[in-house]
């Protein structure tokens, strides 16, 4: 097993989730390191979009779960009774498989999170909303129509709005779950550039099913198959010399 | 033929069957009452207050019964929004999912919905009578809110559950609380719905007689006060017809036709917002 340089931001331990009798997720026990682009690969149904959620606590919408083992985030158990689940969200920033923008300006989808953590300052909010929408890589496209309907704009250009609307809230961890699966190729390049140039400031945590992206961009790889974690270490290590056969037949094609 | 094919034939006539014998209906109530009434309504019906002597008016106009059922619906759909809103927020977004109350209250107001409004008359004509009030526009808005409570939350109820449960994620994520969401994105969403069920709640309460009966009373002035008794148009309707004069019953086809008209420029209204703000949708 390969060490994590520096410590990690977010650790799952003795990890069990369940949708009812289904367990979904099996023992998970992972440090995910900070500042690095962490992709979780696996095949469909394996539990990946699951594991995101545990991560910010959107599970505890949804009927029937049961979370077990703990989470730490910054070394606070996240699950722990008294802990304020708005607290956690804000942050971490998630970018769902389908850009999901909010039905309101392009101005307002940025100014949402800060809004609703507090800010009113008309000047503050400017300068946030165009310095994320910079950071995303939309300003130059939308900058002089951000009183329009967000939901006008393509889907590239809504997820890369979603990007920015999550940094607004500042958060230290991007959770990505699937974000270029929905986009055409330029638009999914255009995503991947800005995770990239984001990975000095945040903790990247990505879901993927594209194995050359995880190429591009992964330091650190994680293979789940079937809720369980097979392998997991740094990119090249797990990409160029896997030792499990399982991930070894992922890799190659062969389950998917 | 195949029988694929005539039932496709058999369908086809049934659905234009019934849409147009609806149509039909449709038009002949309204062709009847503008018949009736055109000759009756002068513009002065819109702008002055009962004349001649009679209690109904043999002169003069219905001013009194449109102000009145405007302050009486109006009244009434505010009021009943202020509960609809809480219930709806609670039934879709606050509920535990494994509670029971979820479904006894959409059972409860499914049934209200079918209540005759008379027995919200009388309901409150007891309420009166218990507290020794007298009829007003405050009793009368009271008992159309109760009214239209089911209407609206029901329909807004259909409408929240049409929100499409990723935004409402989006909206989690970034921190919002079940509140912030349901104020900020969730009406926004659903505005249009939101809209539509109002208009369908003051619609009903407009149009409604019986439960404005026993409660509100009926004037010739115009009420400036929540404590005195109100006019409506239904019950300028309803007791005009009840005269044995054709005058002043023509006169009760004409107030037909401006609470027709009223009820049109609402709709056509609430559509001109509705489209403003549903350029924001998100699908
Ligand atoms: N709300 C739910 N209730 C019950 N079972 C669920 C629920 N959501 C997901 N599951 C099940 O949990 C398992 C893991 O689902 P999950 O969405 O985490 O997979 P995934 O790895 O993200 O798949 P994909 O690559 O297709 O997105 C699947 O078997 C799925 O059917
Ligand atoms: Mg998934």
């Amino acid at each position: 097993m390969s060490l994590i340089i520096g410590r990690p931001h977010i650790s799952l331990k003795n990890l069990n989730v369940y949708y009812g009798h289904l367990q979904v997720l099996k023992n998970i026990t992972l440090d995910i390191p900070d500042r690095q682009i962490t992709v979780i690969i696996g095949p469909s149904g394996c539990g990946k979009t699951t594991l995101l959620k545990t991560l910010n606590r959107l599970l505890d919408s949804v009927e029937g779960v049961r979370v077990e083992g703990r989470v730490l985030v910054d070394g606070e158990d996240i699950y722990s009774p008294g802990v304020e689940v708005t607290r956690i969200r804000k942050k971490m920033g998630l970018l769902s498989q389908r850009p999901q923008v909010l039905p309101m300006s392009i101005y307002d989808n940025v100014a949402y999170g800060p809004r609703i953590h507090g800010l009113k300052n008309k000047q503050q909010l400017d300068q946030i909303v165009e310095r994320y929408l910079r950071i995303a890589g939309l300003w130059d496209e939308v900058k002089d129509r951000l009183s329009e309907p967000a939901s006008r704009l393509s889907l590239g250009q809504q997820q890369r709005l979603c990007l920015a609307r999550g940094l607004a809230v500042e958060p230290e961890i991007i959770l990505g779950d699937e974000p270029t699966s929905a986009l055409d190729p330029q638009s999914s390049q255009n995503v991947e550039k800005c995770l990239l140039s984001l990975k000095s400031q945040y903790t990247v945590l990505l879901v993927t099913h594209i194995l050359r992206q995880a190429r591009r961009i992964a330091d650190y790889i994680v293979f789940l198959y079937l809720g369980e974690i097979v392998e997991h270490g740094p990119a090249q290590e797990v990409l160029n010399n896997p030792r499990d056969p399982r991930t070894k037949a992922y890799l190659s094609g062969e389950i998917s | 033929m195949k029988w694929r094919f005539l039932e496709e034939k058999i369908f086809r006539a049934v659905m234009i069957i019934a849409t147009s014998l609806t149509a039909l209906i449709l038009i002949l109530i309204i062709g009847t009452v503008v018949v009736k009434g055109f000759k009756a309504l002068k513009l002065e019906m819109i702008f002055r207050l009962p004349q001649g002597g009679y209690y109904f008016g043999r002169e003069g106009g219905i001013l009194n019964s449109i102000i009145g059922s405007l302050q009486l619906a109006g009244g009434a759909t505010i009021l009943a929004f202020f509960f609809s809103l809480p219930i709806v927020f609670y039934l879709n977004y606050f509920s535990k999912s494994k509670s029971i109350w979820p479904t006894l209250i959409r059972f409860s107001l499914d049934v209200l919905w079918g209540v005759p409004s008379i027995v919200y008359g009388a309901f409150g004509f007891l309420l009166m009578t218990w507290f020794g009030w007298t009829a007003s526009l405050l009793l009368g808005i009271i008992t159309l809110a109760l009214l239209e409570i089911p209407i609206m939350s029901r329909a807004m109820d259909e409408v929240l559950k049409l929100v499409p449960p990723d935004l409402l994620e989006a909206s989690f994520s970034l921190g919002a609380t079940k509140f912030e969401t349901a104020w900020k994105v969730v009406i926004r969403q659903a505005l249009p719905g939101i809209l539509t069920a109002i208009l369908i709640a003051f619609g009903r309460a407009i149009g409604d007689a019986a439960s404005v009966l026993l409660t509100a009373g009926y004037t010739d002035n115009i009420t400036t006060s929540l404590f005195q008794p109100v006019a409506s148009l239904p019950l300028a309707i309803f007791f005009q017809l009840g005269t044995p004069y054709p005058e002043v019953q023509q006169r009760a086809y004409a107030a037909a036709i401006i609470l027709t008209l009223i009820i049109l420029l609402i709709s056509y209204l609430s559509r001109r917002i509705t489209r403003r703000y549903a350029k924001h949708l998100v699908f």
